[in-house]
């Protein structure tokens, strides 16, 4: 479904994306993982054409995306850190959003409940505290049933009650058939969620496996032990 | 009507200070009536009125403005809309609420006291300034991320073009005062839409001996009508420029 090629981004001297490629198809949960400021959140950006390339193409059900918008419309996006309208109240931008996606038919309100959002209604953007915010923002990335889900560090700042829900849900929509995206550095929490690692270091993607395999090519029965033991692989060669 | 033209539209009014804008300029523009008998003196204090608040509380309320909604502008981009209907809803909420606060303030009194043309000459050079400073204002955002250097330059931009500029062209005037400048101070003052703006309603109100001295070398050139459509083709190039080129930076902006 996504298709990345050679993509390279540069913000001033700092090459943060250095010829990435990516291939994502329906189905799959993809974890993007890697240490701070590897490009995860630059590369999520750019496909969501939130950041321009400097070179390199990205592909999306097969047609390039550059300048273009309507793609979006099957895209859900979480962002690491959502930042919202102050004065509007979390009843507004969700009815905004909608409106703006002329989306008539039936939204998808489980997280809506779940969160008990719907008591919060009349709360402005701003009063919010910061784990409020983010159930907002996995809300509406769900709201309009996309087929590909972007979630960039989705658990972080929420409590443990919250994010079992967030990720019982994301369970829920793979099963469904959709594509998605995850960064994290939670290990241990990706456990059960995903069937593909894409691991980062350095603007470049350094392997992309399935979980089986990587944890076939370790010998080790949990993935955040697999991955340790990859690191420490590559800092002794 | 466009969606996001309506939310940005009723954000604004939320935000009161369009709101305040307009009772100052109602209030000075009803008082200024009614302590000249005279209508054209009326005018001439309302002229620099129009000259110097319209364009500051333009590019400024603007600037901030658009600082302000760099979450709405984020929050649009994940969503199935073209950056440069985003930006073009931002730009025609911004203009619309500002002409209609100067409409409603100024305008209303404007048409009831001055003669017809006049009037209208006024109320035209006042929607072209306040576009004109919206449209500065864009161009003045998309250059720095840091809001206090915005606003820095919001106020330095306004500055130059409503002090700094006639200063200048004084000065020009005054050191190559031997040699043959007046073309030269024509096309200087087309640089400054504050200016032509003086200029189109000074022409208009006859009081030829008031205009200073930029004004008396334009009477020659720009007197005629076909001067006026010059000017106002000038004014026009001065509003979509600027928006132009801040459309194409936004464009490929990282956010």
């Amino acid at each position: 479904m996504i298709v990345v090629e050679n993509l390279c981004k540069q913000f001033g001297k700092l090459q943060v994306l250095d010829h990435v490629n990516l291939t994502c198809s329906k189905g799959e949960c993809i974890a993007l993982i890697g240490p701070n400021a590897c490009g995860k959140t630059t590369l999520i950006k750019s496909i969501l054409g939130m950041v321009i390339p400097d070179s390199g193409s990205i592909r999306f059900n097969g047609e390039f995306i550059n300048r273009q918008y309507l793609y979006r419309n099957s895209i859900g996006y979480m962002p690491q850190i959502g930042r919202y309208p102050d004065n509007m109240s979390i009843g507004q931008i969700m009815e905004m959003i909608r409106e703006i996606r002329n989306y008539q038919s039936n939204t998808d309100e489980e997280l809506l409940e779940a969160f008990k959002l719907k008591d919060l209604f009349q709360k402005r953007m701003r009063t919010l505290s910061g784990g409020t915010t983010q159930k907002v923002s996995a809300t509406l990335a769900f709201l309009f049933h996309p087929q590909v889900l972007i979630l960039d560090e989705p658990t972080a700042g929420l409590d443990p009650l919250a994010s079992e829900i967030l990720k019982e849900k994301i369970v829920k929509e793979k099963k469904n058939g959709r594509l998605i995206l995850i960064t994290s550095h939670l290990l241990s929490e990706l456990d059960d969620l995903v069937t593909q690692i894409v691991f980062m270091q350095e603007g470049r993607v350094h392997f992309h496996k399935t979980v089986e395999a990587l944890k076939l090519d370790t010998g080790e029965e949990k993935l955040s032990k697999a991955i340790s033991s990859i690191l420490k692989q590559s800092q002794h060669e | 009507m466009n969606r996001i033209i309506k939310f940005v539209i009723l954000d604004i009014l939320k935000n009161k200070v369009v709101v305040v804008y307009t009772f100052i300029l109602a209030a000075l523009s009803w008082s200024v009536f009614a302590l000249e008998d005279n209508s054209t003196k009326g005018l001439l204090t309302l002229l620099n009125v129009v000259l110097l608040i319209v364009p500051l509380v333009s590019v400024i309320f603007s600037t901030i403005y658009l600082y302000n909604s760099s979450e709405f502008i984020e929050l649009l981009l994940s969503q199935p809309v073209k950056r440069s209907k985003i930006w073009f809803s931002l730009f025609i909420g911004l203009s619309l609420s500002l002409l209609f606060a100067f409409f409603v303030g100024a305008g209303i009194p404007i048409l009831i006291y001055a003669p017809p043309d006049v009037s209208l000459m006024m109320l035209v050079m006042g929607i072209i300034i306040s576009t004109v400073f919206v449209s500065i204002a864009f161009l003045g955002s998309v250059f720095t991320r840091d809001k206090a250097k915005g606003i820095g330059i919001a106020i330095l931009l306004w500055l130059f073009f409503a002090l700094l500029f006639d200063g200048l062209l004084l000065f020009l005037l005054f050191q190559f005062s031997d040699y043959p400048i007046e073309k030269v101070v024509v096309f200087i003052s087309a640089c400054n839409p504050i200016d032509l703006a003086r200029i189109m309603i000074l022409l208009h109100l006859d009081v030829s001996a008031m205009m200073g001295y930029t004004g008396a070398v334009f009477k020659d050139y720009f007197g005629s009508r076909s001067g006026s459509v010059v000017v106002l083709l000038i004014l026009t190039v001065w509003v979509f420029l600027p928006y132009a080129i801040s459309l194409s930076k936004f464009k490929k902006k990282d956010l």
